[in-house]
């Protein structure tokens, strides 16, 4: 049986690779064939796999590592998630900064597939799907099942979850370096990838659901909520902004159903709102998890996660044409869209005071837990950023800051300070716990990891705020005589050294990073570094004793 | 909400303990936003209006504006003048929404670290372009702007012309059978001056019709690209009293 089983499984595998075969073939386009033969590729791998085994359901527990028994919680996608997340990191924070130095040295161009226009999507998709997408994926699976008690609902679904996606990792950036892109931010992949995302996501939301359901608590905790709204609002927003007609079945271009404004304002509907839940709702719901279990209080208020929960997800969708203000879209979506910018401030602000009051009683920990300190850092970025975006949503802020450098670097202060802190706060607190060890390598290179990181930000965020209103001023200063003062090539010349400050600043973040994989690295080789302790009270055994009877006592 | 008594948000707990009503509260809450945004744009004035000269693109366009989002040229460059002096000034008059009505999908941009380009056809040489491409340096010594001379060396292949064409009709683009059928031999005719282009100066009015590249010997994605380039904000005279009038009395802006 088992063998019929896995020779079943082969054959099917066997025809999945001849039919991608048939499409590199047949393929209009290079990368459409390319992508073609990536999957003939794993399709080959797969059957071999399950052609090779003799004991197909114990192979496949060894390499998939199905779940043992009900007595543990099924951590081995949570595991290779956090792995996921530290190799995309180190791909999309290396792609960042070599853009970075591009923009500051354009001789690092190499055209055509190292050339910054390849590059930037490759970037921004790295940062944000990859590394932010699988922490996410990770961080979602671990929560779940510990707020629900129960193992992960469909484990065999779960692997398919965290596999797909690392598929649709391999297919969107190759294609951005081969030039298969649809052109709009933060979606640009090709139809046949977005179909393959939306399988993979499906199926994403029914593991998750369907833990829900078969939780052993009668409450869902707030962090789930937080989830479900990215899960459910992220495939919402994934289909209709992607509804594209493709050109042929055998080629990777396609043309978005919408045009003109319409399209714009799509895009930004969705632009906005994947920051709004994929970098903001679902890094909520890590931070309603860990941040309560770290500083080891509960959150600091269920009425105000109730109300900043339920606002937060009904005003950001609203903030869409704040991104196309004084566009050809009309003024009165351009208005609501501003209006609902503003308003959400408060909510946003919601989520930052119920994680920081959550350490009321425990704020001494900054002290002496450098994963506490980070989460505050992240906390305090995030205020930070979501009352920068509210103001940069003001009509008359925005005429200045947008389409310049102010805008990266506002992005970059949520991104690298807010995103970035957490899910490193979130690693360090995983990592031991998943692989079972006492504790991580060194608590002080977490510390060192704080300042680098910390510092980058500010060098980075520092340098666009200046470059950006540079830029805004430059392009709309006159001279006495009535004549635009600059041209554009002068404004360009004037940020070459604030984008060497902003490289430096990437650099500094990057470095930060790097610490943090070799900590990782040495805590799953077992290791533990000697160190002193993060503080200590200070005692000196010389003076600890009575003073001598010829001493002379203090003035 | 107190009316049950003890707690204000008692009744919360019924959503707490059901994942179906969470999930369908939830999307109903998100749904909101982006109908009462987006639908409207389908159907009032100012969005769907059509404004005189706006045509397809050619299939040489066409090809080179797919050239433009492959290279991801929107990651730098704008195609949206917005209206204050400044930029009216330095870059033309400020952007229509029916300028884009058939942009599948829209090109605006959301950065300048290049100009805009809404309105660049027509402001330099194709021989300024080519050079430009090729190294940005060259002509503009402060540019951070990558090299594309590979454009000039890359046969333009565009697997099929008339299912680009088509597959654009199918979404509401005003191609007609004929412009479909004759897309591969449009597609040729642009950039080459030996060729004869037949009816493509009637059906794509203002269409550039020459060598783009300075290699009048072969087509490249150079000449597609410049092509594009050249064509872009030239359909619309925005100045002309019909199209002020027009703007006069639309509805819903």
């Amino acid at each position: 049986m088992q063998a019929e089983a896995a020779m079943g499984r082969a054959g099917l595998w066997f025809g999945v690779m001849l039919l991608a075969l048939a499409a590199a073939v047949m393929a209009h386009d290079t990368g459409f064939a390319f992508h073609a033969g990536l999957v003939a590729f794993v399709a080959f791998c797969l059957m071999w796999m399950s052609a090779s085994r003799f004991d197909p359901a114990g192979k496949a527990e060894g390499f998939f590592r199905m779940p043992e028994g009900p007595s543990k919680y099924d951590d081995a996608p949570v595991r290779w998630g956090v792995i996921a997340t530290l190799f995309w990191g180190t791909a999309g924070f290396l792609a960042g900064l070599y853009i970075a130095l591009q923009l500051a040295f354009p001789v690092l161009n190499f055209e055509p597939y190292l050339n910054f226009g390849r590059l930037r999507p490759l970037h921004t998709s790295a940062v944000i799907f990859a590394f932010g997408g699988n922490a996410l994926i990770a961080t979602s699976f671990y929560i779940v099942q510990r707020t629900c008690r129960t193992q992960l609902a469909f484990p065999g679904l779960a692997r398919f979850v965290f596999w797909g996606y690392q598929m649709f990792i391999v297919l969107a950036a190759s294609g951005y370096l081969l030039g298969v892109t649809q052109s709009k931010e933060y979606a640009e992949p090709e139809w046949y990838v977005d179909l393959w995302l939306t399988a993979v996501w499906l199926a994403y939301l029914a593991v998750f659901v369907g833990t829900i359901v078969k939780r052993k608590e009668p409450h869902i905790y707030v962090a789930n909520w937080f989830f479900l709204a990215f899960i459910v609002t992220v495939a919402m927003l994934h289909v209709v902004n992607n509804l594209a007609i493709p050109v042929s079945f055998l080629g990777s271009r396609s043309y978005s159903v919408f045009a003109g404004v319409q399209d714009a304002l799509t895009q930004w509907w969705y632009g906005h709102n994947a920051v709004g839940f994929f970098l903001t709702a679902g890094f909520l719901a890590m931070m309603y998890y860990f941040v309560p279990k770290q500083a080891e209080r509960p959150v600091y208020s269920y009425r105000l996660s109730i109300i900043h929960f339920w606002s937060l997800i009904f005003l950001y969708i609203w903030a869409g044409p704040h991104h196309l203000h004084y566009t050809a879209l009309p003024d009165w979506a351009q208005t609501l869209g501003m209006v609902f910018s503003i308003m959400l401030w408060m909510p946003s602000w919601g989520g930052m005071i119920n994680g920081l009051m959550t350490l009321n009683g425990a704020w001494d920990k900054i002290r002496t837990d450098p994963i506490i300190r980070m989460m505050v850092m992240a906390l305090a970025f995030y205020g930070m950023s979501t009352f920068e975006g509210p103001m940069m949503s003001i009509k008359a802020v925005n005429s200045l800051s947008h389409y310049t450098d102010w805008t990266i670097g506002h992005v970059h202060s949520g991104a690298l300070g807010w995103n970035g802190m957490i899910t490193f706060a979130c690693i360090y607190y995983l990592v031991p716990r998943l692989w079972k060890r006492t504790r991580m390598y060194s608590l002080r290179m977490i510390n060192w990891h704080f300042w680098l990181a910390t510092l980058g930000i500010v060098f980075y965020a520092a340098s666009m705020w200046v470059a950006g209103i540079t830029q805004g001023l430059m392009w709309r200063e006159y001279g006495a005589d009535g004549y635009l003062v600059n041209s554009f090539a002068d404004t360009v010349a004037a940020l070459h050294p604030m984008y060497v400050l902003r490289a430096f600043g990437g650099g500094l973040y990057l470095a930060g990073f790097v610490v943090m994989l070799w900590n990782v690295a040495q805590t799953l080789a077992g290791r533990l570094r000697s160190e002193a302790p993060m503080t200590e009270t200070p005692y000196d055994p010389d003076a600890d004793r009575p003073l001598p009877a010829d001493a002379v006592p203090a003035e | 909400m107190t009316d049950t008594g003890k707690q204000p948000f008692e009744r919360h707990k019924k959503l707490e303990k059901n994942v179906t009503l969470l999930a369908a509260a939830t999307f109903l809450t998100v749904a909101v936003g982006g109908i009462v945004e987006i639908a409207p744009l389908f159907w009032i004035d100012n969005t769907i209006e059509k404004v005189d000269g706006m045509r397809p693109y050619s299939p040489l366009e066409l090809a080179g504006r797919d050239i433009y989002i492959r290279e991801g040229c929107y990651t730098c460059h704008s195609q949206m003048i917005r209206p204050f002096r400044d930029e009216v000034e330095r870059y033309g008059h400020y952007s229509l929404a029916a300028e884009s009505m058939y942009d599948h999908p829209f090109q605006w941009g959301s950065k300048r670290t290049g100009p805009d380009l809404a309105r660049v056809g027509g402001r330099y040489s194709d021989a300024w372009h080519v050079q430009h491409l090729r190294d940005p340096q060259s002509v503009v010594p402060e540019s951070v702007m990558p090299q594309y001379g590979f454009l000039a060396d890359t046969p333009l292949n565009v697997a099929d012309p008339s299912a680009n064409l088509a597959a654009l009709r199918n979404i509401g683009v005003p191609y007609t059978k004929d412009d479909v059928a004759k897309a591969p031999a449009d597609l040729a005719a642009q950039a080459d001056p030996e060729a004869d282009p037949g009816d493509l100066a009637a059906r794509y009015p203002k269409a550039q019709i020459r060598d783009f590249d300075g290699d009048p010997a072969r087509v490249t994605e150079m000449d597609a690209l410049v092509a594009y380039l050249q064509m872009l904000g030239t359909l619309v005279d925005v100045n002309s009293a019909a199209a002020q009038e027009e703007l006069a009395t639309e509805k819903g802006r």
